[in-house]
């Protein structure tokens, strides 16, 4: 608050008339602009800190490790952004994983994009399950999810039985996918980023995108605008499995040795970006590029706390603290844009 | 129009139509022919079934029994997307919009333009929007959310959405609840250009100059039963209020002459940047002070700001001679002040909560024992003020949002008024509530302020305030411009007031 401090009676009621224009997009482009120059900001500093940090290893290894993340902070954002939360991506990602080992294992001749293909289906089955069971049962789906939580872990460690899958079990064709560079960027990274830019676009451009932020928005409003709520709930379920599955596969490309507890813990990690990408836990609001932005800042701190020096145990600390500010931020922005608005529409009308 | 017994069958007909909530019969029976080219009005008390009528057809609410007809073919909507399939386009009551979403995006949502490519047209989407907003009058940017527009503003985005469906079957719900005349005059011309195209248009309103300058034929119900379908020239007021009640309604406005005490509560110099400046009044105790003023002028905010919800930036709020502490709803409550707030469902109702949990909600220390709420105690001082209220609900443990919109009202009444105020403020005490209802409404303000209570009331219904008020404060963009004394205020001087456009400052 900042009133010219004259006593005159207010003219016509303060504050200049009409700065309306589009609060709401601004403020997710802020969001989205301040966690890439967060992101900048700390790899510049690091740099400047440690030149290695940016050897051209370092950068690969910045890449492939906000592969994963990113991915499932893309689909995760899907389902957050209907209002639902999915917390299963973790046990579906190492079921995914899993699968696409077992699989090369069973059936050695197996050509490589079918068994790829083979655990994206995994996922894609394990998040349709989730979205048929958040819609057809009407229970919330943070509970339903954490039940499938288990249920996919233990499913995970029945089939695995305690052994795991070695590199030398993968055909090499496969393992180098997460060597080879497509214009410098490692393969996983690049399909990481395509992942992002389709997603992004088909949500800020497709009816069923915008339904998806108009159910979050208002689930009975959506209902009765004929809006196929249920339909498009559990599609973005299956999507959102169907990514989680894709980054099982990255992750065994890229490591090569995968057993029963791959992405264990992962999906708080994920709901963790997504919020400091700016999607609302709330639902209606948000992008997939800040859900994937945050997945980057997130991997970027865990790189970047080594060379600083500074114990690993704090980066939980951190990233804490970052959701905690962002969604200070958040309630800061809306309040003032909430105030912008009601003054507006008192002079309207 | 509508010659009787056209051979070309109605667009939409209902016959013979029940449903049942639990032991609730909302719809016994009905049936309801709507023509192509035609008006239809809709009128009854609240809790007749007009709601339940309209989520009928919008294919919310599927029927017990009876049919549902399209062109003269018996049809089920399961979805309100089957309605809409079907060319019926509904303007709810309630503004159904999605905060997050622009307003364009409101309008056009699940139907936007679309560029060859399948995506969404955003300019296509922009224009169409401006065009329609155009032929409404409406100054609203296409590009903000649709967080924080007014009441008023949601429902014209509400209107400009249904009108832009093209519909064949165009039903509004009580539209004019939240409009200023110039709006509402704006949104029946369209109504009239649809119909002279061909649509069949129903219309729900509680005000009978508008049903009978807009409607060609009026169908009148009673506790979800039909009661009379007749072309709009052989139907007078009196008659359709009679058939709507069942009996005779003494006077919609009993005013009782009551004496004035002290001064109860004085404002000075109030002000808050940018939506209200230096407003001053004093309410002495048996008196009822209306606040008129066309929507938008900052009326509602003004009693929100008095009472502490909102923070003022200056002036003082004394009430019995002692200042309030600004900004502490609490205070104000202590020192005897209560507020019905405008939007009885969101601000003024948890709407999933019981009927006795929402009327003792402002007393929930009063009614506990060693800090323990007792669900007893409850429940008696809810029966309590039922019955003085003549609530009609089905049990108290129901929970709010089951009941109809004047019924709701005496909950949020019953919930201040067991407080025991020395100060009411009634925002839109009767908006969208019925004749019946409105009537026992005004008669129990009447019968407050006969007690001694002070009564601040905002109404945007001119006959309201000219019927209730003991003095008329008429504010304009956020000042107040007049104020005026029972028989100074007629229609003439509190309009010229409301719009700014007093002679001694012309220009």
């Amino acid at each position: 608050m900042n009133p010219p401090v004259t006593a005159p009676p207010a003219a016509t009621a303060g504050a200049p008339p009409e700065p309306t224009g589009r609060p709401s997009g601004r403020r997710r482009q802020v969001r989205e602009i301040g966690v890439l120059l967060a992101v900048v900001l700390l790899v510049g500093a690091t740099w400047l800190h440690n030149p290695g940090f940016l050897s051209s290893q370092g950068v690969r290894d910045l890449f492939l490790g906000a592969t994963v993340l990113s991915v499932l902070a893309v689909g995760q954002a899907l389902v957050l952004i209907t209002r639902n939360v999915d917390l299963s991506v973790g046990s579906v990602m190492g079921l995914a994983a899993f699968g696409t080992g077992i699989l090369f294992v069973t059936f050695p001749g197996l050509p490589v994009p079918v068994v790829m293909l083979a655990g994206v289906l995994i996922g894609l089955v394990c998040g349709l399950a989730n979205g048929l069971l958040v819609t057809a049962v009407q229970v919330p789906a943070l509970v339903v999810t954490l039940g499938t939580l288990y249920a996919y872990r233990g499913l995970n460690h029945w089939w695995a039985g305690g052994g795991q899958v070695n590199a030398h079990d993968m055909p090499e064709s496969f393992l180098t996918l997460g060597r080879i560079s497509v214009l410098g960027v490692p393969l996983p990274a690049a399909i990481a980023v395509a992942v992002v830019i389709a997603v992004g676009f088909y949500l800020a451009n497709y009816r069923s995108g915008r339904e998806l932020y108009a159910i979050g928005s208002d689930a009975d409003a959506a209902r009765l605008s004929g809006i196929p709520a249920g339909r498009r709930v559990i599609v973005a379920f299956a999507a959102n499995g169907a990514l989680a599955g894709l980054a099982g596969v990255l992750f065994a490309a890229r490591y090569g040795t995968v057993d029963s507890t791959v992405g264990t813990g992962m999906e708080l990690q994920v709901v963790a970006a997504a919020v400091v990408g700016g999607v609302a836990i709330a639902g209606g609001v948000g992008t997939v590029y800040g859900a994937a932005l945050g997945a980057v800042l997130l991997t970027t701190i865990t790189a970047a706390l080594p060379i600083w020096q500074i114990n690993q145990f704090w980066q939980q600390a951190v990233v804490g603290a970052l959701i905690l500010a962002a969604i200070g931020l958040d309630r800061l922005l809306a309040l003032r844009t909430a105030r912008k608005l009601r003054g507006g529409g008192a002079r309207g009308a | 129009m509508a010659d009787d017994r056209s051979p070309v069958p109605p667009p939409l007909a209902l016959v013979d139509v029940t449903k049942s909530f639990g032991s609730v019969r909302a719809l016994r029976g009905l049936s309801l022919h709507l023509r192509a080219g035609e008006i239809h009005a809709l009128v009854g008390e609240n809790g007749a079934g007009k709601s339940t009528l309209v989520k009928t057809i919008a294919g919310v609410h599927r029927p017990d029994g009876g049919q549902v007809l399209v062109d003269g073919e018996p049809t089920e909507f399961t979805a309100p997307a089957d309605a809409q399939r079907a060319g019926v386009a509904v303007i709810y009551q309630e503004p159904t919009l999605f905060p997050d979403l622009s307003v364009a995006e409101n309008i056009f949502v699940g139907r936007q333009p679309r560029t060859r490519l399948g995506t969404i047209d955003r300019t296509a989407m922009r224009r169409a929007t401006r065009e329609v907003f155009d032929r409404l009058g409406v100054d609203v940017d296409p590009d903000r959310p649709a967080r924080g527009l007014s009441i008023a503003d949601q429902q014209l985005v509400e209107i400009a959405k249904a009108i832009t469906r093209d519909a064949r079957v165009l039903v509004m719900d009580e539209p004019t609840a939240a409009l200023s005349g110039v709006e509402a005059e704006r949104l029946f011309t369209v109504a009239r250009a649809l119909r002279d195209g061909g649509a069949a248009l129903l219309f729900i309103s509680h005000r009978f100059d508008e049903v009978f300058g807009l409607c060609d034929r009026v169908t009148v119900v009673r506790d979800g039963a039909f009661v009379s379908c007749d072309p709009t020239g052989d139907l007078d007021v009196d008659t359709v209020v009679r058939r709507m009640v069942g009996r005779d309604v003494t006077s919609l406005y009993p005013k009782e002459e009551a004496g004035f005490g002290d001064t109860v509560l004085e404002v000075e110099g109030l002000t808050r940047h940018g939506v209200f400046s230096d407003v001053s009044f004093s309410v002495r105790a048996g008196e009822i002070v209306a606040l008129a003023g066309l929507v938008g002028a900052g009326r509602s905010e003004v009693v929100r700001a008095v009472f502490g919800v909102d923070r003022h930036d200056a002036g003082t709020v004394r009430v019995r001679g002692e200042d309030l502490p600004a900004g502490r709803p609490r205070a104000a409550m202590a020192a005897g002040m209560a507020l019905v707030p405008e939007d009885r469902r969101q601000q003024g109702l948890v709407m999933e909560s019981s009927i006795e949990r929402n009327a003792t909600a402002t007393r929930r220390w009063a009614l506990s024992r060693l800090g323990l709420l007792s669900s007893r105690a409850e429940r008696a001082s809810a029966r309590e003020w039922g019955t003085r209220l003549q609530l009609k609900a089905g049990a108290l443990t129901d929970p709010v949002s089951t009941l109809s919109g004047g019924n709701q009202q005496k909950v949020v009444l019953a919930k201040w008024l067991s407080t025991e105020p020395r100060v009411l403020f009634v925002d839109e005490p009767t908006r969208g509530i019925d004749v019946g209802t409105k009537a026992e409404v005004h008669r129990l303000l009447s019968t407050l302020a006969g007690q001694g209570l002070a009564i601040v009331m905002v109404s945007s219904e001119l006959p309201e305030v000219l019927g209730m008020a003991d003095r008329v404060l008429v504010m304009h963009e956020g000042r107040l411009t007049a104020e005026l004394d029972r028989d100074e205020a007629d229609e003439e001087s509190v309009m010229y007031a409301a719009t700014g456009q007093r002679p001694s400052e012309a220009a």
